[in-house]
């Protein structure tokens, strides 16, 4: 099997310990077929038990390893080491509050999802004993790839807009919100409406796109942005330019 | 001690926690609830899930049909009224799901679509693509968010229970983020941990997966049942124990040893089915035991492929096309590129069985209750028993959404019956002795013992003698390392003694969770003289219905080995038969 020793420099933040953080350097030896993952928890077991970072499933679903890789935002489960010939330097996720090492602080996303409402929100109540809605395959496509949100962070990490105005409310939750105004089912994006038009909603976005370029599940949250952009602008018009169609 | 006082406090926020906690909060919007989980909701593993959930919906099936599927598929091991109970439920919970907006996968006509699973007679398996738990996971979540009444407590780990007079009354947990213990007050606690598949090297499990509800429930003295039974599923990548759907082989895919014969014919399985016709309860669709075991036969016969993590079968899908693949199993193709290099478009994937389920747990009964007053569990933490000596694929996403509910509905009772609010001198007891142990544990110095060297050995245990087939020799073995391993634990010295977000501290207490777990599984096996769905016995290959048509139940002991005893089976009407996965049914 073939082996390579691998160094790595990872972030290191303790705030009971240190003033402020520091690189520290492992170097690990390391099967070639290994994600960054694997060389973290190498480290954890075998040299150092003090690291701190969250991860569990291994397989790019549960959310947990985002951090940053050289610079870009990436799930650690999902980096593999063949992609990184030379020095590999791990980072907490960028514009996220470092909690310990790379741990980082997500309250800000978790309150702002709720903000959204990101449930349905029945066109037509039902009651459950009468079955379900009927939803045609071309239906469930209209929002489909919104839903693979895993929420990594990864996007949150790569938006300069949410680094420059943290009250944006940013990719993810953007698209979620907007994966429930494309159900078919929902009958509630007037009510999402004032959240994702407000300021810090999708108009904060200049669409530079990395959101998109870095999202692992290939949401593409800049497109789904760029939906509610559009949707939105046509409410104004119908507005302001059309009074007689709000009744 | 900071306190946080609630009516229920769930633990764990997995698909059975979030179910359970939404049940409560449409049951009574005055319930204080507290969603108590080591990692976010989202993390939890039921996201991890693939293929689907079972819940008769189409003209063809029947709710016979899934009971019988069910009970044969667990080798007459499961309670047949709290199947009766599964059944009947599943397709309310799975069209609720639909009704919170879960996307599922759809006919053209817009009605929900089923897949075929391995076991089932009829097609009855819901999914959403090759991500139904991911999406049934983050449809709870989200549902959740509109609930006031639910307040989470995301990244808090449960140390202990508290007690008072013989009942349940709340518990301890740590705040992850400050280290701090906080004492959570509850007249009523569910359980929705999760499985303990990390007691063994070579798993599907995340990392959180690591028994923490089972222990806390089995230290409070409710006994584990059957934790004999560890489910191996057939195909996991042979690298990372990555697991790849058994929709693999419900859409048509086929396992070939390195002749390029479909050898599961030749372990009753057959005869030999067209390829891409998948028939159901046969060759590729029969049970995970059952494939499993073939797997295990065909190896020490030399028939399986070398690869350099040990010897693998072959997942053969080309035939499905890259169409299918991509509109069905999108995540499995993934998978397959990322972590081995293998297109299942163009190539065949290497795959062997890898632990995946545990259908033991925190005996409860029918309404989800334990034997402890006050506390419920539901999901794979819990053993109702569904699931008997071997659960069927797609399943266990169904027990979590009827018996998540089920336990939130027999807690929201009890709390009506009256059961009263705790002392407060037995609580502030107990959480001070929760906490002064966390200290302990902490603080120690002069420890000999490691979490990663203990962690370690006690896998290797597990793999070598608690795998697919077991002996007495080997199990002996088992049971005498665990109870050292055990002893050993109590010399841990952790490297790190900082409070905010100590994993090494956090390990060793999942450390502590598992090897409670691994010896429950250990001695209940060594107990079990016969072969029963995932229990094999080299010594003793038969079933014996006289002696072991019995539930094992492992009682716990802080110093000793756990005590085993065993609970008839709930037997309505079904009489144990013969599983036939020939083929030759109708």
């Amino acid at each position: 099997m073939s082996e390579r020793q691998v160094e790595i420099e990872v972030l290191r933040y303790n705030p009971e310990k240190d003033k402020e953080p520091y690189f520290q350097r492992y170097s690990v030896t390391c099967r070639e077929e290994w994600v960054v993952l694997d060389a973290l928890n190498h480290i954890k077991e075998t040299i150092d038990p003090t690291l701190s970072y969250r991860w569990s499933c291994h397989m790019a679903v549960c959310g947990s390893c985002g951090m940053m890789v050289n610079g870009e935002p990436k799930l650690a489960c999902k980096s593999f080491l063949r992609d990184y010939p030379g020095l590999i330097r791990v980072e907490p996720l960028r514009h996220f509050p470092v909690e310990r090492d790379l741990v980082t602080v997500i309250d800000d996303f978790v309150a702002k999802l709720a903000r959204v409402k990101p449930y349905l929100i029945p066109k037509e109540p039902k009651d459950v004993a009468a079955g379900e809605y009927r939803q045609t395959p071309a239906q469930l496509k209209r929002y489909k790839q919104f839903t693979l949100c895993i929420n990594c962070m990864l996007c949150y990490a790569a938006c300069p807009e949410y680094g420059l105005i943290p009250q944006y409310i940013g990719p993810a939750a953007l698209s979620l919100a907007h994966r429930w105004n494309e159900d078919s089912r929902d009958g509630g994006r007037e009510q999402r409406q004032e959240e994702l038009a407000a300021t810090e909603g999708v108009w904060e976005c200049s669409f530079v796109g990395a959101c998109s370029e870095v999202c692992p599940e290939h949401v593409d949250p800049a497109a789904a942005i760029q939906q509610v952009k559009i949707k939105s602008t046509i409410d104004w018009y119908t507005e302001h330019l059309m009074p007689w169609r709000n009744k | 001690m900071e306190t946080i006082r609630a009516d229920v406090a769930i633990i764990g926020a997995g698909g059975a926690g979030l179910r359970a906690a939404i049940a409560l909060a449409q049951a009574d919007p005055k319930l204080r609830i507290a969603l108590v989980s080591k990692v976010y909701p989202m993390r939890s593993h039921t996201c991890a899930a693939e293929g689907g959930a079972a819940g008769v919906i189409k003209p063809d099936d029947s709710l016979e049909h899934h009971f019988n599927d069910t009970v044969g598929g667990g080798d007459w091991l499961c309670d047949q009224d709290a199947v009766d109970y599964l059944v009947q439920e599943a397709p309310r919970e799975l069209i609720q799901l639909e009704h919170w907006g879960c996307p599922w996968s759809r006919e053209p006509n817009g009605s929900v679509a089923v897949r075929p699973f391995g076991g089932m007679k009829k097609q009855r398996t819901w999914f959403a693509a090759d991500k139904s738990g991911f999406h049934i996971l983050h449809t709870l979540f989200q549902t959740s968010l509109q609930f006031p009444s639910i307040q989470r407590f995301d990244e808090f780990y449960a140390t202990e229970l508290l007690l008072d007079e013989g009942r349940c009354a709340g518990l301890a947990a740590i705040e992850i983020r400050s280290g701090q213990m906080r004492r959570f007050d509850a007249r009523a606690v569910v359980i929705c941990g999760g499985g303990a598949g990390r007691m063994f090297p070579f798993t599907t499990n995340g990392a959180i997966k690591t028994g923490d509800g089972m222990a806390l429930a089995y230290r409070a003295g409710v006994p584990l049942k059957d934790m004999e039974f560890v489910q191996y599923h057939p195909t996991g990548l042979p690298s990372t124990g990555t697991l790849l759907t058994e929709a693999c082989r419900g859409e048509g895919g086929v396992l070939v040893n390195k002749n390029g014969r479909r050898f599961l014919q030749d372990y009753g399985m057959g005869p030999e089915t067209p390829l891409g016709k998948p028939v159901l309860k046969t060759m590729e669709l029969g049970p995970r035991d059952r494939v499993s075991q073939a797997f295990w036969q065909e190896q020490k016969k030399g028939n399986m492929i070398a690869t350099r993590w040990g010897d693998a079968m072959l997942l053969d899908m080309r035939h499905l096309g890259e169409a299918k693949i991509n509109e069905r199993l999108p995540l499995v193709r993934d998978m397959s590129i990322s972590y081995m290099g293998v297109d299942p478009v163009t190539d065949p994937v290497p795959v062997r069985p890898v632990v995946h389920y545990m259908m033991g747990g925190i005996h409860t009964d029918k309404r989800a209750a334990t034997t402890l007053p006050g506390l419920f569990a539901a999901g794979e933490c819990a053993c109702v028993s569904i699931n008997g000596a071997n659960r069927l694929g797609s399943n266990s996403l169904t027990e979590l959404l009827v018996f998540g509910r089920r336990a939130a509905l027999s807690a929201a009772e009890y709390l009506q019956s009256g059961a009263r609010a705790a002392s407060e001198s037995a609580l502030a007891a107990g959480a001070n002795a929760a906490q002064a142990r966390i200290r302990e544990l902490l603080q120690r110095s002069g420890g000999t013992e490691t979490v990663a060297g203990l962690r370690k050995e006690m896998m290797h245990t597990m793999e070598q003698n608690a795998g697919i087939y077991r002996t007495h020799e080997g199990l002996v073995e088992a049971c005498a390392k665990l109870a050292d391993l055990r002893r050993r634990y109590r010399s841990i010295e952790l490297h790190d003694r900082t409070n905010v977000f100590n994993t090494d501290l956090l390990q060793a207490l999942e450390l502590g969770s598992m090897l409670d777990c691994a010896e429950a599984v250990a001695q209940s096996a060594l107990a079990r003289k016969e072969s029963r769905g995932a229990h094999q016995r080299l010594d003793f290959v038969e079933r014996d219905d006289r002696n072991f048509l019995r539930h094992s139940l492992a009682h716990f002991d802080s110093v000793s080995s756990p005590r085993i005893d065993y609970l008839d089976v709930v037997i309505t009407k079904s009489q144990p038969g013969v599983r036939d996965y020939s083929g030759g049914h109708e």
